[in-house]
C-alpha cells in the first residue's frame, strides 16, 4: 500500500510539451510512472516523449480516450489556475501542480472551486508524491528511494530529497514522500497528509519536514498528538531566519512573532514527536522510535 | 514588496477611501512649500518601510511652514533601523478624538480575505492580539464572492462606529478591499483610522504589502519599488532571478531550494558559525546563475568563506561542478569554499572539485563544519 499515487494512477501531464513537462515525463516514465495522456493545446494528435505519450488539446478528451484520473500540471504561472480547473471540470480528482510563482488570489478561488468539486490537489509550487517502487508523479528524482515503511510528508523540495537520501542511506525506506507546496496557499495540507499515512496499513512511522511561517506545522502536532500512534520523527527548517524576511518560499515568513522554527518545535516536541536538530538525524531518530 | 505610507495612501484614495493623502517631499524646502500649500498644521512623517519610526523620531508635528522645514531637516536623514530616511510625507495634522486598526489579510489557516478590525488603533495590530485578544476581530469573507455589505455591518457594529459615520466606513472598508484585490495585496492595513473632532472619519497611516508572485501583472505597482531603502545585493539578485537575502554573518551560502538554504543556514549555527545569507539560486544550479551568485555573496565584505550545497538530484552533478569551478576562476577575491555535491554523478563532480583544490564533504553536517573551520573557526 501507499498513498496518493499507485500502480492504478493513471497520469494525464498537462504542459507535457514544454521544456520541464517533457523533461520530467520522460524521468516518470522511467520510474514505471503509467503516463496515459499529455494535454497541450493545439498540439491534440502529436505523440510526446520519443513518440511514448499521445497528446490531446483539451483534458476531456484525454480523460474520455485513456480515463486518466490524475494529473500533474507543468504549465507556468499565469496559466496554472486554469489548467487547475480544466483538470477538475473534466473529472480528475486527484491534481499535483508543480508551478511555482501563481498570485496567491489566483489560488484562493481556485482553491474553493476544487473543494466544492470533490478534488483532491496536491501543491501548487510543490515537488509531487512518489509511492516507492510503483509511481512517481512530480519532480522528485527517483532514484533515492529504497521502498520501506516510512511515510515522508513535507513543504519543501531539495529538502525533502536531501531527508529521503539520509533515510534510504541509513537502510530506512519509504511507503510515499509527498511535497505538499511552500506557498501559501496549497491544496492540501499537513493535516490530511498525517491523516493518510496514519490510515495506510503499509505505513509504519511518520517524517513531517516543516519550515517556518503559518501555523499549520503547530496545527499537524495538534493533530498527531490526538490522533497519530504511529512513531514519528520531524525537522523544521528556518531557526536562523530572520523575521519579516520571505525565505525564498512564498509562505516561509515570520509575521508579528508568529511562525518561528522554535514555536513550531516546541509544538511537536509537545506532542511527543522527536525533533531532528539536522536531517541526517531522521534516520536515528526514526530507529530510537523502534522504526525497522 | 512593501510600499511606502504615500504610495499605499495614493492608492487607497483612487478606490475612494477617505484620508489626506499630503505631500511628499524630498529636502526641507520641498517640506515648507508643502505646509504653505496644506495651511495650518501639518505632521512630517519619514517614509521607511521599517516599523517603529514614531518612537525613533521620525514623526513630528509642525505648527507653521517653517516648523515644517526644521522638522523635515531633524528628519531627512535620520537613521531608522538601518535605513536613512530620504522621503518625507507632509500631510494635514487632525485632532483625533478614536482611534481604530481596519486591515485586510491573505488568511493562510481560513484560505480566505480575512478582515482584522480593533477598537485599539495606533497600536500595532499584533501587540493587541498579543495583549488583548478580544479586541480584534477576524471576520473571514467568502472566498468567491468577496466583501458583503453585511460584513461591512458587521465590522461597523463591532467597532461602535456611530451612525453618521457609516456610510464613510462603508466607503473605508469597500475600499480598502477593491484595493486589496485590485492590487494584488498580501495585506492592506489603516492603522489608525481616526474619528477626528470635527467628526470626519479619515485614514491616518497606511500599509499595503503586495504578493511578489503577482507583480507582473501590475507593472505600474512594480515600479513602486523603493530601491534607495533595499540592499544593492537583494536588489541585483532579484535582477538575476535569485533569491536572497543579507545577513550578518560571515559565512556565506549557496544552495538550490529555499527549504534546503534555510536548513544550511540553521546547520552552519549549529556548526559554531553564522550565516552571511540566505540563498536559492533555484533549480538547475545553471552556470550564469551560479557566477552570479557567487558575485553577490563576495560583494558583502564580511563573508570569510563560502560554503555551497547543491542537491543536485535531476540535474547533473559533474556540470554543477564545473560550473562552479570556472565561476570561481573568474572572482574578484580569494575565500575558502567548501562544496557538497548531492545526486547524479556526485563522485565525478567531487572528483573535478578536489581537482580544483575546493573543500568537498559528503554530509551537510561536515560541510557546514568545514565551511565554519575554513571561516576562522566558531564565532565566540
Amino acid at each position: 500500500m501507499s498513498i496518493l499515487v499507485n500502480a492504478d494512477t493513471r497520469l494525464v501531464v498537462q504542459g507535457i510539451t514544454g521544456r520541464e513537462g517533457e523533461f520530467h515525463s520522460r524521468a516518470m516514465l522511467e520510474y514505471g510512472t503509467p503516463i496515459v495522456a499529455g494535454m497541450t493545446p493545439g498540439k491534440g494528435g502529436q505523440m510526446a516523449v520519443d513518440g511514448q505519450v499521445p497528446v490531446f488539446n483539451t483534458v476531456a478528451e484525454a480523460v474520455e480516450e485513456t480515463g486518466a484520473n490524475t494529473s500533474c500540471i507543468f504549465v507556468p504561472a499565469a496559466g496554472a489556475p486554469d489548467s487547475m480547473l480544466e483538470a477538475a471540470e473534466a473529472g480528475i480528482r486527484l491534481i499535483f501542480c508543480i508551478t511555482e510563482g501563481i498570485p496567491a488570489l489566483d489560488m484562493l478561488q481556485v482553491y474553493w472551486i476544487l473543494r466544492q468539486q470533490g478534488v483532491r490537489l496536491i501543491g501548487p509550487n510543490c515537488p509531487g508524491a512518489t509511492s516507492v517502487g510503483q509511481a512517481k508523479v512530480g519532480i522528485i528524482p527517483g532514484d533515492i528511494h529504497r521502498p520501506g515503511s516510512v511515510g515522508l510528508v513535507s513543504r519543501s523540495g531539495t529538502l525533502t530529497y536531501e531527508v529521503v537520501q539520509a533515510m534510504t542511506d541509513a537502510g530506512v525506506g519509504q511507503t510515499t514522500c509527498v511535497g505538499i507546496g511552500g506557498d501559501p496557499i496549497v491544496g492540501t495540507n499537513f493535516i490530511d497528509i498525517l491523516d493518510m499515512f496514519n490510515q495506510d496499513p503499509e505505513t509504519e512511522a511518520i517524517v513531517m519536514i516543516g519550515e517556518i511561517g503559518g501555523d499549520e506545522e503547530e496545527q499537524a502536532a495538534a493533530f498527531c498528538a490526538r490522533e497519530v500512534r504511529k512513531p514519528m520523527a520531524a525537522f523544521i527548517a528556518g531557526r536562523t531566519a530572520p523575521p519579516g524576511r520571505r525565505m525564498g518560499h512564498a509562505g516561509a515568513i515570520i509575521s508579528g512573532g508568529a511562525g518561528t522554527a522554535e514555536s513550531k518545535r516546541l509544538a511537536l516536541q509537545k506532542a511527543g514527536i522527536a525533533v531532528a536538530d539536522s536531517p541526517s538525524q531522521i534516520p536515528a531518530l526514526l530507529r530510537a522510535a523502534g522504526v525497522r | 514588496m512593501k510600499l511606502q505610507e504615500y504610495r499605499s495612501k495614493e492608492i487607497l484614495a483612487r478606490h475612494g477611501v477617505p484620508l489626506l493623502v499630503g505631500e511628499v517631499a524630498r529636502n526641507p524646502a520641498e517640506a515648507r512649500a508643502a505646509a504653505e500649500r496644506i495651511g495650518g498644521p501639518v505632521v512630517v512623517k519619514a517614509q521607511v518601510l521599517v516599523g517603529g519610526r514614531g518612537k525613533a523620531g521620525g514623526v513630528k508635528l509642525a505648527n507653521t511652514p517653517g516648523e515644517a522645514e526644521a522638522r523635515a531637516a531633524e528628519i531627512l536623514g535620520l537613521d531608522i533601523k538601518g535605513v536613512t530616511v530620504r522621503t518625507l510625507l507632509v500631510a494635514p495634522a487632525v485632532e483625533i478624538a478614536t482611534e481604530f486598526c481596519l486591515g485586510l489579510i491573505l488568511d493562510r489557516a481560513h484560505k480566505t480575505i480575512t478582515v482584522i478590525a480593533s477598537a485599539e488603533g495606533g497600536v500595532e495590530i499584533e501587540e493587541t492580539a498579543r495583549l488583548n485578544p478580544a479586541a480584534i476581530m477576524r471576520l473571514p469573507l467568502h472566498p468567491l464572492i468577496g466583501l458583503q455589505r453585511h460584513n461591512v455591518r458587521r465590522v461597523s457594529f463591532f467597532l461602535g462606529i456611530p451612525s453618521e459615520l457609516r456610510a464613510a466606513f462603508a466607503e473605508t472598508l469597500t475600499g480598502l478591499y477593491t484595493a486589496f484585490v485590485d492590487s494584488d495585496a498580501d495585506l492592506a492595513e489603516i492603522n489608525p483610522l481616526v474619528i477626528t473632532d470635527d467628526g470626519r472619519l479619515l485614514a491616518l497611516d497606511a500599509k499595503i504589502v503586495l504578493d511578489d508572485s503577482a507583480l507582473g501583472r501590475h507593472p505600474e505597482l512594480a515600479a513602486m519599488r523603493d530601491l534607495a531603502e533595499e540592499e544593492p545585493s537583494e536588489a541585483a539578485a532579484r535582477e538575476a532571478g535569485i533569491n536572497f537575502i543579507k545577513l550578518d554573518g560571515t559565512i556565506g551560502c549557496m544552495v538550490n531550494g529555499a527549504g534546503l538554504a534555510m536548513t544550511t543556514m540553521d546547520l552552519v549555527k549549529l556548526a559554531g558559525g553564522e550565516p552571511a545569507n540566505f540563498l536559492d539560486i533555484g533549480g538547475g544550479a545553471k552556470a550564469d546563475r551560479v557566477a552570479a551568485a557567487f558575485r553577490i555573496i563576495l560583494d558583502d565584505p564580511n563573508v570569510r568563506a563560502i560554503l555551497v550545497n547543491i542537491f543536485g538530484g535531476i540535474t547533473r552533478g559533474d556540470e554543477v561542478a564545473h560550473g562552479i569551478v570556472e565561476a570561481r576562476a573568474a572572482l574578484s577575491r580569494e575565500v575558502p569554499m567548501v562544496v557538497r555535491i548531492v545526486g547524479t554523478n556526485a563522485p565525478e563532480a567531487a572528483e573535478i572539485l578536489r581537482r580544483a583544490n575546493l573543500i568537498t564533504a559528503d554530509s551537510l553536517d561536515e560541510a557546514a563544519a568545514r565551511a565554519v573551520a575554513a571561516a576562522g573557526g566558531a564565532a565566540s
